[in-house]
């Protein structure tokens, strides 16, 4: 009796064990197989919109204006207002730690490279994967509960030309263009800052900055908006058109797409960080 | 009799052909096969979970068979290359079961769509073009409106307008007049039968309603977990001897039988 009951706790553990086991397989081949989805989702998208005319379907231009409006100007406020902040920030961080050394002039150095190679981006990417990202991902969700996608297919319209090359594209141009008006920005505020407490004045301060940055640090900023706007508009897209479970599968497939989008930036981020700059 | 061998000469539009379907591990189709012809109204009738939306799916080519052949206006639709489908699916019109309208756009906007993604015409045209639809349908006047704008019945009312703006051969309706209040039901049932008349379109209908489906039809399939259980005219669908047609029919209830004792198994789930 007792060797019977043994068994059926060793059978048991063992169970749970082969399914947790199974567990594992499937998330991973699950998120394989999205990771696949997103890339061939982007190779799909660049062929429609380099090749789409040729073949009389073309990506409609005024579709991808539309979403640069709502992507990039709308947001135009809330990124000057966190630039802005974020370079005074830095600006008294700075200069707090630099007077450990008594070096506090020399704050414009860190604060014009950490700003262009690393807040600029990192900031403006995750307001857009937060603001932009999540939007798309509860869009297509909708549509795709809505039956509107099978709606598309059926009409003879592809779905990844119609709905996510204009949002892609859009991306792809408004991400590093506010990343850049945010470089303006937080340098602005942090100038501002310093200017008032060590007594430099604005011109000196920007004569420092220029002085210091080079068109590599613009660059690596700007190269990596690009790479974090392919990565938002891929995880919304992968998110919403898997989705399934109505309106409330929309509340999560919008909040998972929000969290993976910024947990891929911030990864993407120190490997490109550990690429370019080792 | 004169009027079925009529029907039966005329070309066949779309034949499915032993269609097995799976979701997942479940077998959702079981060995399906009909025929539609030219010019009919063919509905396709069944409960909840009999398959019949699955079958349109498969019919649009929307999802692909484990096994069978599915052919549309003398297509296969499961070996055909995506520029294929492009070319078939310029030719069908479909009215999905919500409608489907494209929220972020007006109900004008919906119905020209097909329009100016297919055609080359002036937006002008264009215009006149789908408020003819629209006045089909009776929702003129309507085409400067949001679809959340509209009631359940107008929606798919103008999903019609959208799905027969470029003149289909062939039209497809997943549930056009369910859920709606009978007078509304009748007038979409109404449309139906004047747009295969007036236009000529060759109309697919799957409904769960008798009512509408024994009003529009010409022939009908009624389909049961999965399995054909007849096909043919109403009154040869009316007169079948199935008992689970007559079920259907009649609606009476499913009479499970189940001894106590599994009964008993089944509620303690052991």
């Amino acid at each position: 009796m007792a060797a019977e009951r043994q068994d059926q706790a060793l059978d048991g553990a063992l169970r749970r064990v082969l399914d947790a086991v199974a567990r594992t397989g499937r998330a991973s081949v699950d998120g394989i197989s999205a990771f696949g989805y997103g890339a061939s989702l982007f190779a799909e998208s660049f062929f429609w919109l380099f090749r789409g005319r040729s073949i009389r379907q073309p990506v409609r231009v005024n579709m991808i204006f539309e979403e640069m409006m709502q992507i990039g100007i709308m947001a135009i406020p809330i990124v000057t207002v966190l630039s802005l902040t974020i370079g005074v920030m830095l600006a008294i961080q700075g200069i707090y730690t630099l007077s450990l050394f008594g070096a506090e002039s020399r704050v414009t150095i860190g604060i014009a490279l950490s700003v262009t190679r690393e807040f600029s981006p990192l900031i403006t990417g995750i307001l857009v994967a937060g603001r932009s990202g999540s939007a798309l991902a509860a869009r297509l969700g909708t549509m795709s509960i809505n039956q509107e996608i099978d709606a598309l297919r059926v009409m003879g319209i592809n779905p990844v030309r119609f709905l996510v090359v204009p949002p892609l594209v859009a991306m792809m141009v408004m991400l590093p263009a506010l990343s850049y008006w945010s470089d303006l920005m937080a340098l602005f505020g942090a100038g501002v800052y310093v200017s008032l407490d060590l007594g430099m004045s604005l011109a000196a301060f920007f004569d420092r900055v220029i002085e210091v940055l080079t068109v590599n640090d613009l660059l690596h900023g700007l190269g990596k908006s690009v790479i974090f706007a392919g990565l938002i508009t891929l995880v919304a897209v992968v998110n919403g058109a898997g989705v399934t479970g109505g309106a409330e599968g929309v509340g999560r497939v919008t909040t998972r797409s929000v969290v993976q989008s910024i947990a891929a930036i911030v990864i993407t981020d120190m490997l490109f960080v550990f690429v370019t700059t080792r | 009799m004169a009027a079925e061998v009529a029907v039966s000469d005329r070309p066949v539009l779309v034949e499915v052909e032993h269609l097995i379907t799976h979701y997942g591990r479940r077998k959702i189709l079981d060995d399906v096969s009909l025929k539609v012809h030219e010019g009919e109204v063919f509905v396709i009738m069944g409960g909840s979970g009999s398959g019949k939306s699955t079958l349109l799916r498969y019919m649009l080519a929307l999802e692909r068979p484990t096994s069978g052949t599915i052919r549309v206006l003398g297509r296969d639709v499961v070996n055909s290359r995506p520029s294929e489908l492009y070319e078939l699916r310029k030719k069908i019109g479909v009215s999905f079961q919500g409608g489907a309208l494209f929220s972020s756009m007006s109900v004008g906007e919906n119905i020209i769509l097909p329009l100016m993604e297919h055609t080359d015409l002036d937006r002008k045209t264009m215009e006149i073009m789908a408020r003819l639809k629209l006045e089909v349908v009776g929702l003129a006047g309507f085409e400067n409106l949001m679809p959340s704008e509209l009631s359940g019945g107008m929606l798919k009312r103008a999903a019609l307008a959208r799905a027969v703006v470029m003149d289909p051969k062939l039209l497809f309706g997943d549930e056009p007049s369910s859920g709606l209040d009978p007078i509304v039901a009748a007038a979409i049932d109404e449309l139906i039968l004047r747009l295969r008349n007036a236009l000529g379109m060759t109309v697919v209908v799957v409904t769960h309603q008798l009512e509408s489906a024994f009003k529009i039809a010409d022939r009908l399939v009624v389909l049961d977990s999965g399995r054909v259980l007849v096909t043919g005219t109403v009154d040869e669908v009316r007169e079948s001897s199935n008992e689970r047609v007559q079920q259907l029919l009649n609606r009476r209830v499913d009479d499970v039988e189940l001894d106590p004792e599994a009964y008993l198994k089944r509620l303690t789930g052991s």
